[in-house]
């Protein structure tokens, strides 16, 4: 039989087996409440994988295909060089448009930086030239040759530089993210385990009276298992949907794109955490089950 | 239906029991008898393999014990009845809940056994006390209770550890007569006590043998008292 057919049989199986368990009102509320809070931990750790997943793919994609071109050069020699840097990048296979940044555009990217009250306009400013290529993408080795031989003054910047730490720090986010999905998964199992193994320890007798007449160990499993399954699957619902909640409450991404704004789920992304209730159900079925055949090997 | 061959049980370095052989045929009624702790209880336990030997053959239906699984001993004490001492009930659940226990367990259908079960509670006394929890039993009623449940799946054997252990005189007699009742009507009884007049009572009733144990050891297998 397999788990799956094993976990079937445990949910839609004699019911009566439950009653041979006594209720246990601090260990019932003890699981759903863990299973409640793991749940909506887990919650947000899927949100916080998928929102860096996000982030990673628009960081790579948004900055792959763009690239700069910086002239520094004497006052004199400035549109020269700035001419010559077009032609060639207009020239260059891959290149999909070359636009040299205005004096506004320059000064409105310095403001942050300086403040609005400097005299930024008696200062000499690089001239600058937005690049992007086509998806074929741009021999950089070629063009910073071509370039330093027209327009010595210019610079090639692909980005990549700065580029791929910050795709490499969104995918360990990403993979911090997993992990911790792994570790509540795991931290659910731990916990289910010893309260699972602390309700087997005090039916201790009852398990005793129930083997000597001849039941089996399935049907004796069954009772606890059935039991913790659907109190981890009730908590885990309640922990998803307050999880859930949580999350659509957060205020939506702004203007500046901050990343804890941008936590959340997107379009069938929000379907996701329907996942939570059976994966805790499955943990605490293999818990229980794991916990409960244990118990009853030193059983006679 | 249970054969006991120079069987042996020991606990660590302890020596509870040795060189007990026993052979229970169908529908014999057998005594066991000896001081405390002279290891009556541990020989029913390994009538109904709660314990298992350490030493020596025994087999129980023609099946040597030691070769049995988990779920083949679970089955084959299903055609075992066992009263314990202490009854054994779950505290939670209604006599009537008790007693059809066996039943549940092993897949039966309470409800196609539910005229059965009401006549087993007439038979031991209890038809009123059908949802009364076993704390709220009186000794008597516990011991016939135990009996019934024993006896609910119509096993080939009947085990009894001190039935009589908790119950005055009278009482003790109602609960021999129904255990001479299962005996005629084909049971294989084997009853533990150190009660020397149930025994004798008994006698008066129908063929018992005594099995006496002293110093881990039956020594008087089929004696007279």
């Amino acid at each position: 039989m397999t788990w799956l057919a094993r976990l079937g049989a445990a949910m839609t199986g004699n019911s009566g087996a439950d009653r041979v368990v006594p209720p246990t009102g601090y260990t019932a509320r003890l699981t759903v409440f863990t299973a409640a809070a793991m749940a909506f931990l887990a919650v947000f750790a899927l949100a916080l994988s998928l929102a860096t997943d996000r982030l990673a793919t628009r960081w790579s994609e948004a900055l792959a295909r763009t690239a700069t071109v910086r002239i520094s050069a004497p006052a004199g020699q400035m549109q020269q060089q700035l001419d010559n840097a077009m032609a060639v990048l207009q020239t260059t296979p891959g290149i999909a448009t070359a636009r040299p940044l205005t004096r506004e555009e320059r000064l409105d990217l310095l403001e942050p930086w300086f403040g609005p009250d400097l005299p930024l306009d008696r200062l000499q400013i690089p001239e600058l030239i937005e690049v992007i290529e086509t998806v074929d993408g741009v021999d950089a080795d070629g063009l910073r040759a071509r370039l330093a031989g027209e327009a010595p003054g210019a610079l090639y910047d692909d980005h990549t530089r700065w580029r791929r730490p910050l795709v490499r720090a969104a995918e360990r986010l990403r993979t911090l993210g997993l992990i911790s999905l792994a570790l509540i998964s795991a931290a659910t199992a731990a916990m289910i385990t010893l309260s699972a193994q602390a309700s087997l320890a005090a039916n201790a007798k009852v398990i005793a009276a129930l083997r000597l007449i001849g039941a089996l160990d399935t049907y004796i499993a069954r009772a606890f298992v059935r039991r913790y399954t659907l109190r981890a699957f009730t908590g885990a619902l309640v922990g998803t949907a307050l999880g859930v909640l949580a999350i659509a409450l957060l205020p939506r991404a702004d203007a500046a794109g901050g990343f804890l704004t941008g936590l959340g789920f997107s379009g069938v992304g929000w379907l996701l955490p329907l996942i939570i209730p059976p994966v805790a159900s499955i943990v605490a079925f293999a818990a229980t089950r794991f916990a409960a055949f244990r118990q009853l090997r030193e059983t006679t | 239906m249970i054969d006991l061959s120079q069987v042996a049980y020991s606990y660590g370095n302890d020596a509870l029991l040795s060189d007990i052989s026993l052979h229970l045929a169908p529908g014999s009624f057998h005594f066991l008898t000896g001081p405390s702790g002279a290891g009556k209880s541990t020989l029913l336990k390994l009538c109904y393999m709660e314990l298992l030997p350490t030493a020596g053959q025994m087999s129980i239906f023609g099946r040597d014990v030691t070769g049995l699984g988990r779920d083949d001993i679970a089955r084959t004490r299903r055609r075992i009845g066992v009263v314990h001492q202490d009854c054994q009930f779950l505290d939670h659940l209604p006599l009537e809940e008790n007693l059809a226990l066996p039943l549940t367990v092993s897949g039966r259908d309470e409800t196609a056994e539910a005229s059965n079960l009401h006549e087993l509670m007439t038979w031991v006394g209890l038809s009123k006390r059908a949802t009364a929890l076993p704390p709220q039993l009186s000794g008597g009623e516990r011991q016939r209770a135990a009996l019934a449940r024993a006896v609910i799946m119509d096993p080939e054997i009947l085990l009894a550890d001190e039935p009589t252990g908790n119950v005055d005189w009278e009482m003790s007699l109602r609960l021999l007569q129904l255990l001479v009742e299962l005996n005629r009507m084909g049971k294989t009884i084997l009853v533990a006590t150190h009660d020397l007049n149930l025994i004798r009572a008994a006698k008066s009733q129908v063929q018992t043998r005594v099995l006496r144990i002293a110093n881990r050891t039956l020594i008087h297998a089929g004696a007279d008292l």
